[in-house]
């Protein structure tokens, strides 16, 4: 069976400090893969290197039995992949309609139409609306992101994400700076993400995060130090030592 | 929207009777408003809507009148070919220092852009040979289109402005498109951009290629104005007032480079006439400007209209 994503071997050092330590790791297609570690263990640099952000000193990286390292960020979108960022990124300044339609459009050649008007009754705005109801906020659609909370940023960071239909779906933090609350919303909508798409998932919150989790990495100072099923993970020694605390 | 084009149309109609009302002098100042206008508009294309501040954008207004010039002095050739010529040119030449300059960004940026517009500033004070140096190039004349008299002000006026209308057109349908959207969507956020499947280098680029074929035009409609090009007009105090004339009137807005072209022309040309030190007063104004309108004069107007008589806010 292919993988949907394989890491082999990434290394990258930052002025003679590694922050990933030959790192490898195997995703199945379907599969929902967490990634744990302290601070400052080496999750986000990893994740920058699998979209293609942080070029790895060396390594692989393949998607869907796809080599991709020497392929740009945005190339890497068009195979499949999608992410969401632990600081949201999003065009506070536009509306959650057209943060969606933008996501939609980064897929699709109108992309390099110069000419033809985009308004808000173009067809791409109904696509857009599906997605934020999706994640419950059709009612907000034609707000600025700038005046709507963070939870709901966190959640329209999702429906960008959706809205490409990737096939590898990585999450950096999604739960990142919400209530209770919201933390549930959230974590309800990760949890109904249809299994046709991989997720790896990077995540503090270990009630949401092991419930979510099929399989887990355990990073320290950027190297795998356990990686497997979920149960066995959490029992391991070295897991409880250096990250559950126990 | 209707009441929208309607204005439009009402404003156009005004523009087409102004030289009837008034003399030659002001229908000339009318005609060099539209040059400045499509200048900036072009260099709005890059720093208002791309986020992308340039220092050189002289470089294509020059060269493009430089180019004019030169095939119709030395090899004799009809204003349709040199125009033709000029246009290709000048935008191949943005090709290429597009190419370099966007190979950094920001500030690094700005000073590629800088650097490359000083080493057609120097071909144009120092090689005497190619364009005649500091004493420019004179005796040019200007195009008759359809027959049409163009060394009449008034006709060259409604020249002026029918390129200029087209031109603001194009330069609103390309910012209204869905690339003009992903060409703001790289200014806000360059890094969701490329995760989002776009080659934000690749928009950069076309929009400079554009930038560059814009100025261009104006390059052309300087040429006719002036009938003379000298190396001053592809200075940096060029690229200057025309990044001026963007920040002034509202960066990343469709009335802003007008608004600043505007300002910046008549204090210049008119004002000048009656002030000595119209240089400081244009530095009064642009503090002015930044304090009280910090994102320029057409989105401070509109924020005012809106407090006055109420309205959604900008």
């Amino acid at each position: 069976m292919t993988l949907a994503l394989e890491v082999k071997d990434l290394k990258k050092s930052f002025g003679g400090i590694a922050v990933t330590q030959n790192v490898s790791l195997k995703v199945n297609p379907g599969e929902r893969r967490l990634i744990i570690g302290p601070n400052g263990a080496g999750k986000t640099t990893l994740f920058a290197q699998i979209t293609g952000d942080l070029k790895p000193d060396s390594g692989s990286v393949s998607i869907f039995g796809n080599e991709v390292i020497k392929k740009p960020v945005h190339a890497r979108a068009h195979m499949g992949m999608s992410r969401t960022y632990q600081i949201i990124t999003l065009f506070k300044q536009d509306t959650l309609a057209h943060n969606v339609v933008l996501s939609l459009l980064g897929i699709h050649q109108r992309k390099k139409n110069i000419f033809n008007s985009l308004t808000t009754e173009d067809q791409l705005y109904d696509h857009a609306i599906e997605f934020l109801d999706s994640v419950g906020l059709k009612q907000q659609a034609f707000r600025k992101v700038s005046e709507i909370s963070y939870g709901e940023q966190r959640r329209v960071e999702i429906a960008l994400a959706l809205a490409q239909k990737p096939k590898l779906l990585l999450l950096d933090e999604p739960l990142a700076g919400l209530s209770q609350d919201e933390r549930v919303v959230v974590a309800d909508l990760i949890n109904n993400i249809s299994k046709e798409v991989t997720i790896v998932m990077i995540e503090h919150d270990m009630e949401m995060a092991l419930a979510f989790a099929e399989k887990i990495l355990v990073l320290q100072y950027g190297k795998v130090i356990v990686d497997g099923d979920r149960d066995a993970v959490v029992n391991d020694p070295k897991t409880q030592e250096v990250y559950l605390g126990h | 929207m209707m009441k929208k084009y309607v204005l439009y149309l009402l404003l156009v109609a005004i523009l087409i009777i102004l030289p009837l009302f008034f003399g030659e002098y002001y229908v000339n100042l009318g005609s060099q408003i539209m040059v400045a206008v499509v200048f900036a508009a072009s260099l709005n294309l890059l720093v208002g809507y791309g986020g992308l501040t340039s220092l050189g954008h002289a470089t294509y207004l020059g060269l493009s009148a430089y180019t004019s010039a030169w095939l119709f002095q030395n090899f004799g050739m009809t204003h349709d070919y040199t125009a033709l010529i000029a246009l290709v040119f000048t935008t191949f030449v943005g090709a290429i220092f597009g190419w370099i300059s966007l190979r950094a960004s920001g500030l690094s940026f700005l000073m590629l852009t800088l650097a490359l517009s000083q080493i057609i500033w120097g071909i144009g004070y120092r090689w005497v040979g190619l364009t005649n140096g500091d004493n420019g190039i004179a005796g040019l004349t200007r195009p008759t289109p359809f027959g049409i008299n163009l060394e009449n002000s008034n006709n060259f006026y409604w020249f002026c402005l029918i390129i200029t209308i087209a031109s603001l057109f194009f330069i609103a349908r390309i910012v209204n498109s869905p690339f003009g959207s992903t060409l703001k969507g790289t200014r806000d956020q360059e890094k969701r951009m490329s995760a989002l499947g776009y080659n934000v280098w690749m928009i950069r680029w076309v929009t400079f290629v554009m930038a560059s074929f814009f100025g261009a035009v104006s390059g052309l409609m300087y040429i006719y104005l002036n009938k003379y090009i000298h190396p001053s007009v592809i200075s940096i105090t060029s690229s200057a007032e025309a990044l001026l004339c963007v920040i002034a009137g509202g960066a990343g807005t469709l009335a802003g480079p007008i608004l600043g072209s505007i300002l910046i022309v008549l204090l210049k040309n008119y004002v000048s006439g009656f002030v000595e030190r119209w240089n400081m007063l244009l530095g009064i104004i642009f503090v002015f400007i930044v304090i009280f309108m910090p994102a320029g004069m057409a989105p401070g107007f509109t924020q005012l209209k809106n407090r006055l008589f109420g309205g959604k806010k900008p």
